[in-house]
């Protein structure tokens, strides 16, 4: 019942940026292959002129007016969790 | 330990009474859970992390106040639990994930901010599967929580720890999440009470997001009478949450029940809950017609397909970055993202990742995610027309009681576990739990689901609040603890 190679699971592992082991692409590759498959059973459905749902509330537009509120939170508190900082800056890896 | 007879499994009008009475104080009904969760979990394993130097500083504040003639609210002083996808200032937060393994809250959630308002006091963080994925708890990172019914069982998931925390009698009662059945398939397994509001009723800021369309902030209590009281405490619009509606509920009112129509699922009428809920129904003053549910199987694909999108999109954001653990001796970005996430996110996490970015990549759109999101609107298509000829409708909450630790290994296997919760949150409707039997052969809770129109939240805890006035079977995990 494989629905997915080994090859489409690491291209979309690499979409998604997680390096898989060798190991773990199989059993990805397998698990993947039998939620695909039971997935399908969404097929048989017509759903031909179907509006899809992407959403339960029916709200829309919801705005908030355009001024500057309180976070309650600083600045100083939120990079607190970063791995690194530098000059108050969250440091990141060369992009290229 | 001291005779603390008086203190066990009380509910938030009991404890209070005892409270407000000045028959305890709030220092010694905190301390007696502090040390019931330090003498029993080691078996048990719900708790991730104790707050008790702030749980005890607030206690021993509120009993100050009480001694200079302070008039206690109902809430006040009530110590509970919370999954660990809540942020509460300060606290680790992990969402039993090892990529949030050092993050510490620098916000709090508005759920809990309200708790805190009305003076309830949070004496734990509990355990669940990792980033709620999962229905059995083994997901975590950290630790496997047991059945407190008996300990080859898992508690459900995947708010395990707040269910088998309530159980054990952690506290009065515990904030959870539900997804696809994440409060109440615990609930069930473990013998207590969690309600699924409607969508959009209990703000999601400061909750790790799982899937937005979905998630919802929801109790796990003793009674339906308490979860209508956490829901009242919890609910209302929020500014930091523009999916939320005005509710405008109150737990006073909410146990006037009129004659309802109650719509009870064919295909489960030899089952123990629907057994239970028949003789109840027969003394009451509402009526019953047999139902089909929509298609269960159906509303799993959809699910299925919907959630792990909405996943891939929501965990994009653990990028080793701004917060959480970032791989060593990276040499660049890439390498570092995916070098990060290999590393800290579990097996489950990656297949539910890696399924929603094949369901929404290029090619498959069509066919998998906007094909799902058709089948959503068919599903609350078919609760519209049964709601038109009932009010309520009962079916079990799980078709079985609670499984074997690692007897599911297989995904599948482990998402049918969820297959009569997880239509109630495709629609976005509000669902209860209710303990409603014992399994013959194991001993282990059975519940009862109700569910009701979007935005009948009244409704639906009104009925169970009845039902548990009728019935024994919410006290029955006192004797079922071991």
């Amino acid at each position: 019942m494989t629905k997915i190679s080994k090859e489409e699971v690491a291209k979309v592992a690499e979409l998604a940026r997680i390096e898989l082991t060798n190991n773990e692409s199989e059993a990805v590759t397998e698990k993947l292959s039998s939620v695909l498959s039971f997935v399908d059973i969404l097929q048989s459905v017509d759903t031909e002129g179907i509006e899809p749902t992407s959403q339960v509330t029916g709200l829309t537009d919801v705005w908030r007016v355009d001024l500057v509120v309180d976070c309650r939170v600083s600045p100083q508190e939120l990079l607190a969790n970063a791995p690194m900082l530098q000059d108050g800056y969250i440091k990141v890896k060369k992009v290229l | 330990m001291a005779n603390n007879s008086h203190l066990e499994y009380l509910t938030i009008e009991s404890a209070h009474e005892l409270l407000s009475s000045k028959k305890i104080s709030c220092t010694e009904l905190t301390s007696y859970y502090l040390e019931r969760i330090k003498n029993l979990d080691k078996k048990i394993a719900a708790v991730l992390e104790l707050q008790e130097d702030s749980a005890l500083a607030s206690a021993k504040q509120l009993d100050s106040k009480i001694a200079k003639g302070h008039k206690i609210s109902l809430l006040e002083g009530i110590p509970y639990t919370a999954k660990d996808m809540f942020l509460a200032k300060g606290t680790r937060t992990t969402a039993a994930s090892k990529i949030l393994e050092n993050f510490v809250a620098p916000y709090t959630a508005t759920a809990i901010e309200k708790l805190n308002q009305a003076g309830a006091i949070l004496i734990a963080k509990v355990n669940q599967d990792e980033f709620a994925h999962g229905g059995s708890t083994e997901n975590s990172a950290y630790q496997k929580t047991t059945n407190p019914s008996n300990s080859d069982y898992v508690p459900g998931g995947s708010s395990g720890g707040s269910a088998a925390a309530v159980a054990a009698d952690f506290g009065v009662f515990s904030l959870g999440t539900d997804t696809g059945g994440s409060i109440r398939q615990p609930a069930a397994y473990c013998g207590v009470t969690g309600f699924k509001p409607s969508y959009g009723w209990v703000s999601r800021y400061g909750v790790v997001a799982m899937a937005s369309s979905f998630d919802c902030v929801g109790p796990i209590t003793r009674t339906a009478r308490d979860s209508a009281i956490v829901l009242e405490a919890i609910s209302g619009l929020d500014s930091m949450d523009s999916t939320t509606i005005k509710s405008d509920f109150k737990a006073a009112v909410s146990n006037n029940t009129k004659s309802l129509r109650v719509g009870i699922a064919a295909d489960f009428t030899d089952h123990q809950s629907i057994a239970s809920a028949k003789i109840f129904l027969q003394e009451s003053s509402h009526s019953c017609l047999n139902i089909e549910l929509p298609n269960g199987e159906l509303a799993l694909a959809a699910y299925y397909v919907l959630v792990p999108s909405e996943i891939s999109s929501n965990l994009e954001r653990y990028d080793g970055i701004r917060y959480g653990m970032q791989s060593l001796n990276c040499s660049d970005l890439k390498e570092s993202y995916m070098k990060t996430r290999a590393e800290f996110l579990g097996s489950e996490v990656k297949l539910r990742i890696i399924t929603g970015t094949y369901a929404l990549s290029a090619g498959y759109y069509d066919a998998y995610y906007k094909k799902a999101m058709q089948v959503r609107t068919l599903v609350s298509d078919q609760f519209a027309e049964l709601f038109a000829d009932c009010d309520v409708i009962l079916s079990p909450t799980t078709i079985e009681p609670a499984f074997k630790l690692g007897s599911k290994s297989e995904p599948i296997e482990m998402y049918k576990t969820d297959i009569l919760t997880v239509s109630a949150n495709l629609a976005g409707l509000p669902a209860i739990s209710v303990p409603a039997g014992l399994d013959s052969a194991t001993g282990l809770p059975i519940g009862l689901q109700i569910t009701g129109r979007l935005g009948e939240d009244a409704t639906v805890l009104a009925l169970a609040q009845e039902f548990q006035a009728s019935t024994d079977w919410h006290n029955k995990i006192k004797e079922c603890l071991i």
